[in-house]
């Protein structure tokens, strides 16, 4: 058990400023680099190292393997969803200016775009968990001993 | 001759990548080692992608400077929301049909030399001739190999501009927010009218490098990673089901489930 | 023309609709659910499509700008008859396959994969509607690969009956992956040559363009598609993919995916390059070539072949020999002819396929073997097998015969490297050997007598038997009733053939 304290201390610190890291990569996509690809993948990761450390049991519990296929659905629903309202609300499929068409900053583009990078984000790193829990899952764990 | 192999390099990279890859796949019959060479023929295509949105010189496609405030200051830029709904509606939402450079690069390049050193105001005038932003920056940098090639960031800046400027009595510095109004937009259009106004307030102090490739090539990379997660989890469910994933074993195997006799034949797959 | 609201959108709604039902059945209970789910969504797409081909043959094509940004920088859906007819087609055969998969992936998927198997086929739909809708050629790798992987997984999950389906997969994602790579390289030469993505701006820019650079985009993207396809020498994916999927996804694939690949295949040919580009002579020469070679070598592999499922799939990859035929001549006649045919040849294959899908649901197997007097343990299925077999061959009163004989028709008016008369004598060969293996098919099934100690079994259950003779009821009446199909087909491939001419440059 203590033959990897430090990596999982390590993990523990680095856990929280992934996630943040994801929550910036983002949020920010639609001024500068990032998105929901990047943003999904870094979110992701923060997981995939807590099961690096901690096995995959301990990660299960903090997120379980059920919810991501909800988490996957409801990605891609934000995504079309989006796209839905903008049709419901009198435009093309995903043109965001109907959201807001009194705004002279085009502000519609950017809830839009927001919107639709998050589920982006969501389905992108419930699909990259997924697949790790799965091939995580198929081999034994590995125990402590045998590190 | 060298120097005609040498500034080409990107593509010997590329070509060099490509042929490695492919090659691991057909040759190895180790299944995840396919999946390997199916990965590394994919990255010679992105390598491909990107270099050719390359311009030498080139920036990142991000505003940079010159927009006092940023984006924190959006919501009260209100003198320059006529030039960014002009930006917005007479630039990118019609018909565009004329906003690309490519082979008409040749022809727009004198032009464009003369307007890469020019000041705004003179950008304004010139707004007729609708030079091509992208054919500047590749013409001004003529290293580049693609650069005869014509790939371009498809945009128009001297329409774009004529958008922007189109109240013609907004001052100087209202640019750059005519610009930041319009730049929500996720698709090339968003990057060519920022990109575009950006050009138009800083001249030629700013090139950007063509963002649509390397765009395109993010989403191949999306398809890239789903394929070889694919992939590998039906070598997975390969290796569950017969116990190896040697090509030439699992053909044994099926030769023997199709002829009900062993034989190390060459059966079609 | 009927006004309708919501009637702008029509050209996105076919993609978009099963796009926001798909991930609605992932979360579904297994069973019935997602079953009902996904028969729902194909009825409606299939409406839709229809409603849209509507559209189009009476208004002239349309266009949709997604997002509001129109082309060349944003991305397009034109919609004209060559599209609408093949959606049609797609969405019309995910109307009935549908229906008709619940018992047959009842008996073949677990239980607890039903709703993801239901998801991919959704997805799949999506995928091949989104490529024949597009007018983006970067946005048809998209839907391309999106329809692409999801089949990968449907024909995995033929594992559970047969352990070769997961081979048959890897080798299909392998060469698949490939092809599409090739595409994405042929893609990034063009955009390097034209600096525009959009089909219709590449036709224009490339006009007059006849330099490596776009010689070797256009090889490699006619070899990426090729291999999407199973154009004869890249076939090899193709039989075992189509032999160890399950039946459903099998019938499914048969009748759609290959064929949104040809349509995919002329529409860079005659649009995106136009017939000005002086190298398309060679492609064109070479599907020739392949096309005949295709006819014959795939068609004889299919007579030895004991399983009939694989019988069937090689004969699928000698009609797409008819059909790269139809494209060599480079005529109004011969495109017709390939559009006819991409639509007969769909309804023919998918009736065959459900028929084998029944009979693996009753007998376990689809060995040639397990046909053996099937007339009168089941003889629903096998008149609706037979009826189906002799519209393969071209036997009228079926579909089978409309396309001979155009295509006949269209090769007596050519000019190519093979005189006419050989090549209409050629494809009246390759029909013989047609006649054989689906002779070898119905005369196990009706001549032949049940094994002794066979158990007795009933036919299969309504829901597959209406859905197979409502496609065995078409391939006649499309025999008869010819304005869809034919009438369709040549106003597209007129459509098309002018796109080169001149013709307002519209498609």
């Amino acid at each position: 058990m203590m033959g990897h304290l430090i990596l999982r201390v390590t993990i523990k610190i680095l856990f929280a400023p992934i996630i943040l890291f994801a929550l910036y990569v983002q949020f920010h996509g639609d001024y500068g680099p990032g998105g929901g690809f990047q943003a999904g993948v870094i979110f992701a990761v923060a997981f995939i190292l807590h099961v690096l450390g901690f096995g995959l049991e301990e990660t299960k519990k903090v997120l379980p393997p059920k919810v991501l296929p909800w988490l996957m659905a409801m990605g891609v629903l934000f995504y079309a969803g989006t796209g839905l309202l903008t049709l419901f609300l009198g435009g093309n499929y995903l043109d965001y200016d109907v959201i807001q068409p009194t705004s002279h900053h085009h502000a519609g583009q950017h809830i839009g775009i927001l919107l639709v990078e998050f589920g982006v984000g969501l389905a992108v790193a419930s699909t990259m968990l997924t697949i790790f829990y799965h091939f995580a899952g198929r081999v034994p764990e590995i125990s402590d001993e045998d590190w | 001759m060298w120097e005609f192999i040498l500034e080409r390099y990107n593509y010997w990279i590329v070509i060099t990548l490509m042929m490695t890859g492919l090659y691991i796949v057909f040759s190895r019959g180790n299944l995840v080692k396919t999946i390997i060479g199916l990965n590394v023929f994919q990255t010679s295509v992105f390598i491909f992608y990107i270099t050719i949105g390359k311009i030498a010189g080139g920036t990142a496609p991000i505003l940079m400077g010159g927009h006092g405030g940023g984006h924190d200051g959006q919501g009260d830029h209100t003198s320059a929301t006529h030039g960014a709904d002009a930006a917005h509606d007479v630039s990118v939402k019609p018909t565009l049909d004329d906003l690309r450079a490519g082979s008409d690069a040749a022809e727009a390049a004198g032009e464009v030399e003369a307007h890469s050193h020019n000041d705004l105001a003179a950008a304004m005038k010139g707004v007729e001739q609708q030079p091509a932003y992208e054919t500047q920056s590749l013409h001004s940098l003529p290293d580049m190999a693609q650069a005869a090639q014509g790939n371009s960031i498809l945009a128009d800046p001297g329409e774009a501009a004529e958008a922007v400027l189109t109240p013609r009595d907004q001052g100087l510095h209202d640019m750059p927010e005519a610009g930041l109004g319009a730049d929500g937009h996720e698709t090339l259009g968003h990057e060519a009218v920022t990109s575009v106004t950006d050009a138009a307030a800083h001249a030629a102090d700013i090139i950007y490098t063509n963002p649509l490739p390397h765009v395109l090539i993010l989403t191949a990379i999306v398809v890239g990673v789903a394929t070889t997660a694919v992939g590998l989890a039906l070598a997975v469910r390969i290796q569950e089901a017969y116990g190896t994933i040697e090509e030439d074993e699992l053909e044994a195997e099926d030769y023997e489930a199709e002829f009900g006799e062993r034989l190390a034949g060459s059966e079609a797959r | 023309m009927i006004h309708f609201p919501g009637l702008e959108h029509l050209p996105a709604l076919p993609v978009i609709i099963p796009l926001i039902a798909a991930p609605f059945t992932i979360v579904m209970r297994p069973g019935r659910t997602p079953w009902l789910w996904a028969t729902l969504v194909s009825w409606v797409t299939f409406a839709c499509t229809l409603l849209l081909l509507e559209v189009v043959w009476h208004g002239g094509p349309t266009e949709y700008k997604m997002g509001g940004w129109a082309a060349p920088l944003g991305i397009t859906y034109y919609i004209d008859l060559a599209n609408a007819l093949v959606m049609m087609l797609v969405a019309a055969m995910a109307a009935v396959v549908f229906p008709y998969a619940y018992f047959s992936v009842k008996s073949e998927i677990a239980r607890a994969q039903s709703p993801a198997f239901y998801t991919a086929m959704i997805i799949c739909l999506t995928g091949l509607l989104g490529v024949a809708a597009t007018g983006d050629a970067f946005n048809v790798f998209v839907f391309l690969e999106i329809s692409s992987l999801s089949t990968y997984a449907l024909v995995a999950m033929g594992a559970r009956r047969d352990r070769r389906a997961l081979t048959a997969a890897f080798n299909y994602l392998v060469m698949g992956t490939i092809g599409a790579t090739f595409y994405v390289i042929g893609l990034g030469l063009l955009y390097q040559a034209t600096g525009t993505l959009n089909m219709l701006d590449l036709h224009e820019r490339l006009a007059g363009q006849d330099n490596k650079v776009v010689e070797a985009g256009f090889a490699f993207i006619v070899t990426g598609i090729g291999l999407k396809l199973a154009m004869v020498p890249l076939h090899l994916w193709l039989p075992n993919a189509y032999g160890f999927a399950p039946s459903a996804v099998t019938a499914f694939l048969a009748a759609t995916a290959t064929k949104v690949q040809i349509y995919l295949m002329v529409r860079f040919i005659y649009t995106v390059f136009g017939f000005e580009f002086p190298f398309l002579e060679v492609a064109l020469n070479a599907f020739l070539i392949l096309g005949i070679v295709g006819m014959f070598y795939a068609s004889f592999v299919a007579v030895f072949r004991d399983n009939v499922k694989q019988m069937l799939a090689y004969s699928s990859v000698a009609q797409i020999g008819y059909m790269l035929l139809g494209i060599s001549f480079g005529t109004v006649d011969g495109l017709t002819a390939s559009f006819v045919h991409i639509f007969n040849h769909a309804l023919i294959k998918a009736a065959l396929f459900m028929g084998v899908g029944c009979v693996v649901l009753r007998i376990g197997s689809s060995q040639l073997t397990a046909f053996r007097g099937l007339a009168r343990r089941m003889p629903w299925t096998t008149w609706a097998l037979v009826l189906s077999g002799l519209s393969l061959i071209g036997v009228p009163p079926t579909v089978g015969f409309i396309s001979k004989f155009k295509l006949m028709e269209a090769a007596f008016q050519t000019t190519t490297l093979i005189p006419p008369l050989l090549v209409v004598l050629l494809i009246g060969a390759s029909s013989l050997l047609a006649a054989v293996y689906v002779g070898r098919l119905i005369y196990t099934m009706v001549l032949e007598q049940p094994p002794e100690n066979a158990p007795a079994i009933k036919e299969a259950p309504h829901a597959m038997r209406v859905a197979l003779w409502i496609m065995v009821i078409a391939n006649i009446y499309f025999f008869f009733f010819t304005d869809l199909t034919v009438g369709v087909a040549t106003q597209a491939a007129e459509a098309l053939m002018c796109s080169q001419a001149g013709c307002g440059g519209a498609y």
